[in-house]
């Protein structure tokens, strides 16, 4: 019972990760605007949020343009996503691109380049208003972010996939090193098996990735980098495993699967490090893109998803535990028959 | 150690040119694909899959040269050699010899590929970077599937076991090999290629030194 203690823990953070990720609300922002282009004189603007809660409280909605705002007058609410505000653009506005902010009682909500200014001047010439005060949003919600929306709670289970991945394989490499310089065939046994639970985990995040990138890059399987890393991964275990296949003599199978395994995981390492320096990816924190840390002011997401990798780890070093027992017991049964 | 290796290079060499034949068979091979290319592909090919093309050419030929790497003698004589010579210096030869092979095949492919399939895309093209993007991809390929050939030769499966091991380890090099080769073509500075070109010669290192660390343990049974 002692020793058991991390299974109930993986089980623990698995499921508590889980449910807090699909449960979690967004936090609330805006969606869109309408029309795209303001022109001086009066305006009507539509704004359209997600999550939102105009109802409650009274929304307070500016513009802002090159660090000048204007304060809209009249707001119609319509329900909890619909408001429409009227706003009189003043003339000579600064910069080509104007922001929208609704501010509400809990925290403000800014919708970036929502409208465009098609008559440049050297400064909105009446009716600026100073900056409206930051309100601090209270309740725990996930960030929400254009494209991702609801999708980024897939955070908490793709990426974890590919973390407990990499971890099982680090695995395999330590046993396969094992073999070379002890020639044990368990070591064997356990390399594989840590080459078949982790390709699980890399199916599995191979789906979790395929769905996200359908819900937010528009395809199944886009050409970019990491997914170029991906497959393969995929590939070199999949040969890894031919090639154990392919060998009947246990000692030289051991051997020969070893070689292959500490050749390749470098190989990969070393490629799936340097790819995404070579060709642009789609993925957060590299070709331009930006972190999920610097998305998670709040670090709202950040214990869910440290708990979700703690787990699913916790998950697949409970199934190769599970594996590698089977594979010494079958190969005591195998050596035992021989003699 | 240097004499020992200079030694084994000078055997490979000897053995590998009494067998002519099987350099004639590499030769007739790609001119066979470049030709058959000709025929289904001539005028629709643009820059880029002008490059690609000759790249997956060069590729297969890589494995159907150098899958004969570590086939040619048999049990008994391997054993003899790795008796005489340290299996280290041996895999070092090997590979080097391979590499050698390999500039040679690629430079000669790119010759008769440029024949057949034009060399309009080599007009606009950085030259110099493009053949050097071509040797030291040639050399890659070498250096990667030294150790793979030795592998599938000693699981006692050829080509097929090869392909299958080799293709994934070996994209790395060839993405990398393609992404330079492109770039020459579209006359890219030196300092762009430049830092692809170290990024293959590493790889080519690193690849080179995983063969020598691990094969002390692979000719063994």
């Amino acid at each position: 019972m002692k020793q058991w203690w991390w299974k109930f823990l993986a089980v623990a953070l698995v499921l508590t990760a889980s449910i807090v990720a699909l449960r979690t609300p967004l936090a609330p922002t805006l969606a869109s605007a309408s029309p795209t282009t303001l022109t001086a004189g009066r305006n009507a603007v539509e704004a359209i949020g997600y999550a939102t809660r105009f109802t409650q409280g009274t929304p307070r909605v500016y513009l802002e343009n090159g660090g000048e705002f204007i304060e809209a007058g009249r707001i119609e609410v319509k329900d909890d996503l619909h408001l429409t505000a009227h706003i009189h653009v003043p003339e000579g506005l600064r910069e080509d691109m104007t922001d929208l902010i609704v501010a509400t009682d809990n925290g403000q909500m800014r919708l970036f380049d929502a409208f465009y200014n098609p008559v440049k001047g050297t400064g909105a010439v009446e009716g600026t208003v100073a900056a409206p005060a930051p309100t601090e949003r209270t309740g725990y919600a996930f960030p929400n972010r254009s494209l991702l929306y609801e999708s980024i709670r897939n955070l908490n289970f793709h990426v974890p996939m590919w973390f407990t991945m990499i971890l099982l394989q680090t695995v395999s490499l330590v046993f396969s090193i094992l073999v070379l310089r002890k020639g044990r065939e368990l070591h064997d046994r356990g390399a594989a098996q840590a080459v078949n639970v982790s390709l699980l985990f890399a199916f599995m995040g191979l789906i979790t990735g395929s769905i996200w990138a359908r819900a937010t890059w528009g395809g199944w399987w886009t050409n970019d980098a990491k997914l170029n890393g991906a497959a393969v991964t995929v590939l070199i275990y999949l040969a890894y495993l031919v090639l154990r296949g392919s060998v009947s003599d246990p000692a030289k199978r051991a051997r020969l699967a070893a070689i292959y395994n500490i050749f390749a995981y470098v190989l990969m390492q070393l490629f799936i490090m340097a790819l995404p320096r070579m060709n642009d990816t789609l993925h957060p924190g590299s070709g331009g893109n930006p972190a999920f840390s610097q998305y998670d002011l709040d670090s709202s997401l950040r214990p869910v998803f440290y708990a979700a990798v703690l787990g699913w780890m916790g998950i697949g070093a409970w199934l190769l535990n599970l594996r590698y027992r089977m594979a010494r017991i079958h190969l005591h049964h195998e050596q035992s028959s021989l003699r | 150690m240097r004499k020992e290796f200079l030694h084994l290079l000078k055997l490979e060499a000897a053995l590998d040119l009494r067998q002519r034949a099987a350099w004639g068979g590499m030769l007739l091979y790609v001119a066979s694909a470049v030709y058959v290319s000709h025929l289904v592909l001539k005028d629709a090919l643009t820059s880029t899959a002008w490059n690609a093309l000759f790249w997956i050419i060069l590729l297969f030929a890589a494995f159907n040269a150098l899958s004969r790497s570590f086939q040619r003698e048999d049990q008994g004589r391997q054993l003899y050699l790795y008796t005489l010579a340290h299996p280290r210096n041996v895999v070092l030869a090997r590979a080097a010899y391979n590499a050698i092979t390999m500039a040679v095949l690629s430079a000669l492919s790119l010759l008769f590929y440029a024949l057949f399939l034009g060399s309009d895309p080599l007009s606009h093209a950085n030259l110099a970077q493009f053949v050097m993007s071509v040797v030291l991809g040639g050399v890659g390929f070498a250096s990667v599937l030294t150790l793979i050939s030795a592998i599938a030769a000693r699981a006692g499966n050829g080509i097929g076991l090869m392909a299958i091991l080799g293709f994934p380890v070996i994209l790395p090099m060839l993405l990398a090999v393609i992404r330079s080769g492109q770039l020459a073509l579209q006359g890219a500075p030196w300092a762009e290629t430049g830092l692809l070109f170290g990024a293959i010669g590493a790889l080519d290192v690193v690849t080179v030194a995983l063969a020598w660390l691990l094969f002390p343990y692979l000719w063994r049974d």
